[in-house]
């Protein structure tokens, strides 16, 4: 039996689902990459994720229109970013804690909305794998690749957009300055305020289509708590990926494969205990954190409320 | 002099104010939030104030609820005063517990007085493994202690669902096709004695008596003096010969432990056994997280955290009530609790503004004479 895990077909099948367990943390993640480097730390992830799941579900189910299930899931992110922006840049209170605080509201709001406009557990047809012409043909690379659906594709593109933005634009400079230092940056001119807000907004409507990967392409059903964890995950990879999409990329794979093998290793019977094989990416994950993030340096103003000093 | 005196009392006094008025703010946006969901927001809060407070099974049932948030709470008084962020109480909780039921489950022999005593020590050293691993990566190999203690919380409830389905299983169960995954039922004589004819165990006076012993830690022992020194300023604490990186690591550990111990109570106090839904919330009730609510709330003060622990207790009691009397689920207070949360560390901005004004004040008066734009510029605490 462990020999079929080394059979092309199920190496094929765990690298697949493994490019494709990846997205939601990855459009999370990179949302969240922008927050930090511009000093802020959002821990109400969890929280966007899950109204933007509801959100993007309901809306599917009720339309049958799942792109606009997705903007409308965008549009309750950004909201939650708004929010977040107002609390921790004009009210400059504690980022990690107003970030439980969103958490919770975002836990309890998304499980609300379910019991009360729908109640029981549906399932909707989600976005269906999209076959690039031509690529998609080519045997293993194919099926790993080009037979994803569009939302896939979609955080695979946005993590060079985000490295190209963040590098290479002078928005990118305006983000990285207020992060690393805010006084100069606004001694330059750059509105601290201005760019945090854009950067928490953008945050969140990452995380609305994280939400939505996950209700209407990944798992196509919507249920109490279903990111469990997850929001929390993308954090952690912003970490994890030193504050660089290339970098939180690698960590996402990193995480999705290990998840994906642990999968694969249940369907095949294996006899590892389920429970045992669902630990195994989170110990993985504090692993390389012990052996990465003494390396790197956050952002200097990370979690600093800015107030112009006169 | 007197007048300044005076406002400073008034100011100090809404400083205390703060979080209930946070609350309330709260609370008024969740009526807009039940009047969006069809509900009367007056019955809504009426049935969950019967719930919590109705009777006095009811407010019995409101301190069970309190007694795990409660040492939660002080667990994080402790590590938030070291400025040590722990969001793992859900897995302490759960080491915790699963420590204390094996302690239970083994020594059956013993006589039950020792049991408890041993179990719940049991839950304090399980809390205390769980909170210090944390600790130990982020004092020597800087590993946020955020993640570790969030990554910390879904190992401890995939090791408790392993454990509950495999080893630690009811010797019954396994027989069973169903297989609950639950533990055996402790010993009746090993249960926590109640205090009264309700469901109110010893727990709930325990914990009252370890906040007091919290506030002598914190502010009466070279020990607590030391881990809020290295919270408020490491850089100086480091000049002045504390070796930080332990009190991260003590901060944590003892964090973890009260947590720990909030997870033997449950076993020994209410539950008398454990019992997995594959969830942490399953068997915590979220007390990991709405603990650290009620220390915010306190803020992080081991004595406030008693009030504002029976405040989030009624919450999560009357919500029920509420589930039952208007139809309003009980995700409805999770919702209320995070928007809380946010009420409250945003309002921290007016004492922090309060606060430097009065300094500003107090360098006026030592100076003499007062600078000349003093006199145009009315303080609002001087002005008549």
């Amino acid at each position: 039996m462990i020999s079929d895990l080394f059979s092309v077909t199920v190496l094929i099948g765990i690298l697949a689902s493994g490019i494709r367990l990846a997205t939601p943390y990855l459009y999370a993640a990179i949302g969240e990459t922008f927050g930090q480097r511009s000093g802020v730390l959002n821990l109400g992830v969890e929280g966007q994720m899950l109204l933007g799941a509801f959100a993007a579900f309901y809306v599917a189910l009720t339309t049958g229109n799942l792109w606009l299930g997705v903007l409308t899931a965008m549009l309750v992110g950004a909201l939650m970013g708004l929010a977040m922006a107002y609390v921790t840049v004009n009210l400059s209170a504690e980022q990690g804690i107003s970030g439980i605080g969103f958490f919770l509201f975002g836990l309890g709001m998304s499980d609300l909305l379910f019991q009360k406009l729908m109640g029981t557990v549906e399932t909707v047809k989600g976005f269906p794998p999209m076959y690039i012409p031509g690529l998609s043909d080519i045997p293993g690379i194919g099926e790993i690749f080009f037979s994803q659906n569009l939302l896939v594709y979609g955080v695979y593109l946005l993590v060079p957009i985000a490295w190209f933005v963040l590098n290479k634009t002078t928005l990118g400079l305006k983000i990285r300055s207020v992060g690393e230092n805010p006084d100069a940056a606004d001694s330059l001119g750059v509105s601290v305020a201005r760019i945090r807000y854009f950067t928490l907004i953008l945050g969140g409507t990452l995380s609305g289509i994280a939400g939505a990967s996950l209700s209407i392409a990944l798992l196509n059903v919507f249920q109490q708590n279903m990111t469990s964890g997850l929001g929390f995950i993308a954090v952690a990879l912003v970490y994890f990926g030193a504050w660089r999409p290339i970098g939180v990329l690698g960590g996402a794979l990193l995480f999705s494969m290990i998840n994906s093998l642990q999968l694969w290793i249940q369907v095949l019977g294996i006899p590892v205990p389920s429970d045992i094989a669902v630990m195994m990416p989170y110990v993985l994950t504090i692993l390389v954190l012990v052996a990465t993030v003494s390396r790197v340096r956050a952002p200097s103003a990370l979690t600093k409320p800015f107030e112009r000093e006169n | 002099m007197k007048k300044l005196l005076q406002s400073d009392w008034v100011s100090r006094l809404i400083d205390a104010l703060l979080p209930i008025f946070a609350t309330l703010a709260a609370l008024l946006l969740g009526a807009v939030m039940l009047l969006f969901l069809k509900v009367n927001p007056i019955a809504a809060y009426a049935a969950l104030w019967d719930g919590a407070f109705g009777s006095s099974n009811a407010f019995a049932e409101t301190l069970v609820k309190a007694t795990p948030l409660l040492l939660v709470a002080l667990g994080i008084c402790i590590s938030f005063r070291g400025d040590v962020i722990n969001i793992g109480g859900e897995g302490q909780m759960i080491i915790g517990a699963i420590f204390a039921t094996w302690v239970g489950l083994t020594f059956t022999g013993l006589p039950g007085w020792l049991v408890v005593t041993l179990a719940m020590l049991a839950g304090f050293l399980g809390g205390a493994i769980w909170g210090g691993i944390p600790g130990v990566l982020k004092a020597y190999f800087r590993v946020n202690e955020i993640l570790s203690t969030v990554m910390m919380n879904a190992i401890a409830v995939q090791l408790m669902n392993f454990l509950l389905r495999g080893p630690m299983i009811d010797p019954s169960q396994a027989e069973l096709a169903s297989k609950i995954p639950q533990t055996a039922r402790l010993l009746d004589v090993f249960r926590l004695p109640r205090l009264a004819p309700t469901r109110l165990h010893l727990g709930a006076l325990i914990a009252v008596v370890l906040a007091i012993l919290v506030y002598i830690l914190l502010w009466r022992t070279t020990l607590g003096y030391r881990i809020r020194a290295v919270g408020q300023n490491p850089h100086a604490s480091r000049y002045a010969g504390i070796k930080v990186p332990r009190y991260i690591v003590l901060a944590l550990l003892f964090s973890g432990a009260f947590a720990g111990l909030a997870g033997a109570t449950q076993v020994f106090g209410v539950n008398f056994r454990m019992i997995t839904d594959g969830s942490s919330s399953g068997f915590t009730g979220s007390a990991g997280f709405n603990g650290i609510v009620a220390a915010l709330f306190g803020q992080l003060h081991p004595i406030w955290s008693i009030p504002a622990s029976i405040l989030f207790g009624a919450l999560l009691v009357g919500a029920n009530s509420m589930q039952r009397m208007v139809q309003v689920p009980s995700a409805f207070v999770t919702a209320l609790n995070g928007m809380v949360v946010v009420f409250v560390v945003s309002s921290e901005i007016w004492r922090r503004r309060r606060q430097r004004r009065r300094l500003a004040a107090v360098h006026q008066d030592e100076e003499a004479p007062p600078p000349p734009d003093a006199e145009k510029r009315p303080r609002p605490e001087t002005a008549t």
